[in-house]
């Protein structure tokens, strides 16, 4: 056969050999963990890598820079972060793969605080761009204590490592991003005045989760949705997020941050954001944050009697006894620190006013769930005797991000027999049921989208200081208050004061 | 994945319809019995076997793991058989970490030859409505696949089962009209496609695609077709205009013209290489820069040359998939479409005649 496929090429600029592809190229990078002896860099960011290597994901030049106080050596840093894959990995471990990913890996130790410590991380990268012959692109990945992101912002900017010729620089911070509205203001200009907003990663590692990612598929692909999703059928909207586990040996970090903080002022409120937000007019980063900052917007601070707060008491989880939350090891005792919170929020626009959105966060609740439960109007009229079964019941859309992710629709339906006797049944779809691939943990991919430079997934200053302002006149009541948070037995549904806030029941944990 | 439980049926001289019926009354019981295990309903595998194979095949599929289909028809063929016999499996599938167990269906059907053209009567009832259908046929049976076309959305195969390159092309070729095509040859290219687009993406880069005029692509003897895969799939992403290759030794050499001139194209076997596929890809521009890849411990080994002449050496991470990955990632992509196949294909095509 002669003369088969003659076509132009792609136009100049463009890589005529990704299309297609599953797995866009990634531009060769050297990632450097701050923090790479922690725990986060243990259990997530270091099985993320390998999981990424496994794959063939990572970018065809890839280092690793760890760094941390401990004085350790390349090979011990190698070792301990082989042993944090092996232990944490999501797949079984091809160590042919470990090794090559942890081959050119190397380690600068030294105090956060300490000029000399950038001065020998810029060596290091130097020294990869050299052996590159090229300027690789470097993402610094902040996964140190929080106090320490505006120190090592600025020694970043001190030393030049903000910005290389021929190359991207990015930075990951992840949370919490700032106590309150005023230090992440502070924290959003310390950071600004050295990054570009480009350059910057805030990380909520909900976003990378595929069911929080679902919510706009199932919102903005499906067109069954979207005529009932406005204030005209929707009566109220609960978003859960509950753990049956203690504050274990965090005691240091919780007691200072406490449930608001913790899970409600990032992940729920961005849990609320893809739920409420318009649809965006394409998927780019800045279209799609540009509608989840006017939701936040739209939300004004919940009154005093529209937040509770409540610590838990002792009480049994599994049938075992466990103690209450001033009990914990670390727990000072006089902690007025919330382990339980719930707020009820307005949306003040177009499509949600009116429609109650309540939001709640635990520990030591009765099970482990994270879900969003659209509850729908009752019909205007109901024509069935309801006597001898549960009746009609609304409509209801429960989106359940873990455990068992997946999404139910409550229906009513005739129970078989004689007679017009109805209850509601479920419609159940689950994740696992109908694809055949596993999902990838967040951190994978969040990781390789801040190396290819896409913040759709991430959070930008104004949406972090948005959430603030919903969340910091509550902080700032609760903190002036006399009245101590309210007890709830642990294992239990949470503090019955928490029921005022809905109107009816809440969803069953 | 470990299997907690199986229900089991099973029916000698039995009917489609008898099948259907206690599939059905299989999962209920599955269900009824083990409270919180749901139907897996991804993917209907339908396999058309040698009776002689379907050992191996069975042990192909268990290898897939959690890509395993999730109702796998078994069409057993057995020379001379004139009635159907039947067995039918539920298996829970305890959920790991995520805690659901889904359960997985399994029916083997054993058949004569003389129910292979009209095997979509007895395949159709046994299916899951509404959810994608693809058909293997490792052992041939064109007669079989041929039938089942009108019930499927995607036909598996592996080019490679096909002793002649043209032969199996022309029978890709011929498949791709009617309905979506995944050839594990095809799959097998996936990392080198991957890693070449990555190695000419960088803006700097990118120029030397244009002035590329040599490419050798190393691979199993058996596996020439994903070689002519490759390389078509390089011609028409870069706009080449494909010919012929000769007989070069155990291989095929050749030219391409691309816009700027001649492309010299050689598809060369490796005879040391134990797994099917790829061994290695070489690009070189009319600069003098060029990369090369190939099979390493822990990924490929990538070799770039700069325009000076200047060679660097690094791996590029990355583990192999093995065969049970490659089939796994078969029935994955049956549910996904890559729409860089069809042309690559015309161009491998021109290339092998």
């Amino acid at each position: 056969m002669e003369n088969v496929g003659l076509t132009e090429p792609a136009g100049v600029g463009e890589n005529p050999l990704t299309e297609g592809l599953e797995r866009l190229p990634v531009h060769p990078t050297t990632l450097v963990i701050l923090g790479a002896t922690g725990d986060l860099a243990r259990r997530k960011l270091l099985p993320a890598l390998y999981n990424l290597a496994h794959e063939g994901a990572l970018p065809e030049r890839f280092h690793l820079v760890g760094s941390s106080r401990s004085e350790l050596s390349d090979e011990d840093f190698r070792k301990r972060a082989a042993a944090g894959v092996r232990e944490f990995s999501r797949r079984e471990v091809d160590e042919t793969v470990l090794d090559a990913l942890l081959a050119s890996a190397r380690y600068v130790s030294g105090d956060l605080d300490d000029d000399g410590l950038y001065a020998r991380l810029g060596q290091v990268l130097d020294a990869h761009d050299a052996e590159a012959d090229e300027p690789l692109h470097r993402c610094f990945y902040l996964a140190t204590a929080p106090e320490f992101f505006p120190v090592v912002i600025e020694a970043l900017g001190a030393r030049g490592l903000n910005a290389r010729e021929n190359a991207q620089v990015r930075v990951v911070i992840e949370k919490p991003f700032g106590a309150d509205l005023e230090e992440a203001r502070e924290l959003n200009a310390r950071v600004l005045d050295v990054f570009e907003e480009q350059q910057v990663f805030r990380i909520d590692h909900y976003l990378g989760k595929e069911t929080v990612q679902n919510v706009l598929a199932f919102r903005f692909a499906n067109g069954m949705f979207e005529p009932l999703w406005n204030r005209n059928y929707i009566d109220h909207v609960e978003i859960t997020a509950a753990e049956d586990l203690g504050i274990g040996l965090r005691a240091g970090y919780y007691d200072n941050a406490g449930a608001l903080r913790d899970l409600i002022q990032n992940h729920m409120l961005q849990l609320l954001t893809l739920l409420c937000m318009e649809p965006p007019n394409s998927f780019s980063a800045d279209a799609v944050r540009d509608e989840k900052v006017k939701v936040l917007r739209a939300i004004a601070p919940p009154p005093p009697q529209e937040a509770v707060r409540a610590q838990y008491t002792p009480g049994a989880v599994s049938g075992d006894p466990v103690p209450g939350y001033l009990q914990e090891d670390g727990v000072p005792d006089d902690s007025t620190t919330e382990t339980y919170a719930a707020l009820r929020l307005q949306v003040d626009n177009w499509r949600w006013a009116g429609v109650p959105i309540l939001l709640r966060t635990g520990k030591r609740l009765a099970r482990k769930v994270t879900e969003i439960a659209v509850t729908l109007k009752p019909v205007p009229h109901l024509a069935f005797d309801s006597e001898g079964s549960v009746g009609p019941q609304p409509n209801q859309l429960v989106l359940t991000v873990q455990p068992n992710e997946g999404v139910t629709l409550k229906l009513a339906a005739k129970i078989p027999g004689s007679r017009m006797r109805i209850r509601p049944v479920n419609m159940e779809f689950l994740y696992g049921t109908a694809f055949l691939s596993q999902s990838p943990e967040a951190y994978e991919r969040l990781i390789l989208d801040a190396m290819r430079g896409d913040a759709t997934l991430f959070t930008r200053n104004d949406e972090v200081e948005a959430q603030w302002r919903i969340c910091d006149p509550v902080l700032r009541a609760w903190c002036d208050s006399s009245e101590p948070p309210v007890g709830y037995a642990a294992g239990s549904q949470g503090p019955a004061q928490a029921d005022a806030l809905i109107d009816g029941a809440w969803r069953a944990i | 994945m470990a299997e907690v439980v199986d229900s089991v049926w099973s029916e000698r001289d039995t009917s489609p319809g008898a099948i259907e019926s206690a599939l059905r009354g299989l999962v209920i019981e599955h269900t009824r019995k083990h409270a919180g295990t749901m139907p897996a309903r991804a993917l209907n595998l339908v396999s058309v076997v040698d009776a002689r194979w379907s050992g191996e095949i069975a042990n192909r599929l268990g290898m897939v793991g959690r890509l395993a289909p999730s109702r796998n028809v078994v069409c057993k063929v057995e020379p001379g058989r004139e009635t159907i016999d039947a067995r039918a499996t539920v298996s829970g599938l305890e959920g790991g970490r995520k805690g659901v167990a889904t359960l997985r269906e399994t029916v083997v059907v054993s058949v004569g030859e003389r129910h292979l053209e009209h095997l979509d009567t007895i395949v159709d009832p046994l299916v899951v409505t509404d959810v994608a259908t693809v058909v293997w046929s490792p052992h041939g049976h064109p007669e079989a696949v041929d039938a089942l076309l009108p019930l499927t959305q995607a036909v598996l195969l592996d080019s490679r089962d096909e002793p002649d390159p043209v032969d199996a092309l022309a029978r890709v070729g011929r498949l791709a009209q009617d309905t979506h095509v995944v050839d594990l040859s095809w799959l097998r290219g996936t990392p080198w496609r991957e890693r070449v687009a990555a190695a000419f993406d960088p803006a700097a880069r990118r120029a030397d695609l244009a002035t590329l005029d040599d490419v050798t692509v190393r691979h199993r003897a058996d596996s020439a077709v994903a070689a002519l895969l490759l390389a078509g799939w390089l011609a028409t992403r870069l706009g080449w205009r494909v010919s012929g290759l000769s007989r070069r030794g155990d291989g095929l050499a050749g030219h391409a013209r691309s816009h700027r001139g001649e492309v010299a194209v050689r598809l060369e076997p490796e005879p040391d290489m134990t797994a099917p596929g790829l061994c290695g890809v070489a690009l070189h521009s009319a600069s003098g820069a060029g990369v090369a890849l190939r099979r390493g411990a822990g990924g490929l080994e990538m070799a770039r040359t700069d325009r000076s002449g200047r060679e660097r050496t690094w791996t590029v991470l990355g583990a192999s998939r093995g065969e049970p990955g490659i089939l796994g990632e078969g029935l994955r992509q049956a549910l996904l479409r890559d729409g860089t196949f069809a042309a690559a294909l015309d161009a491998a095509r021109g290339m092998a005649a």
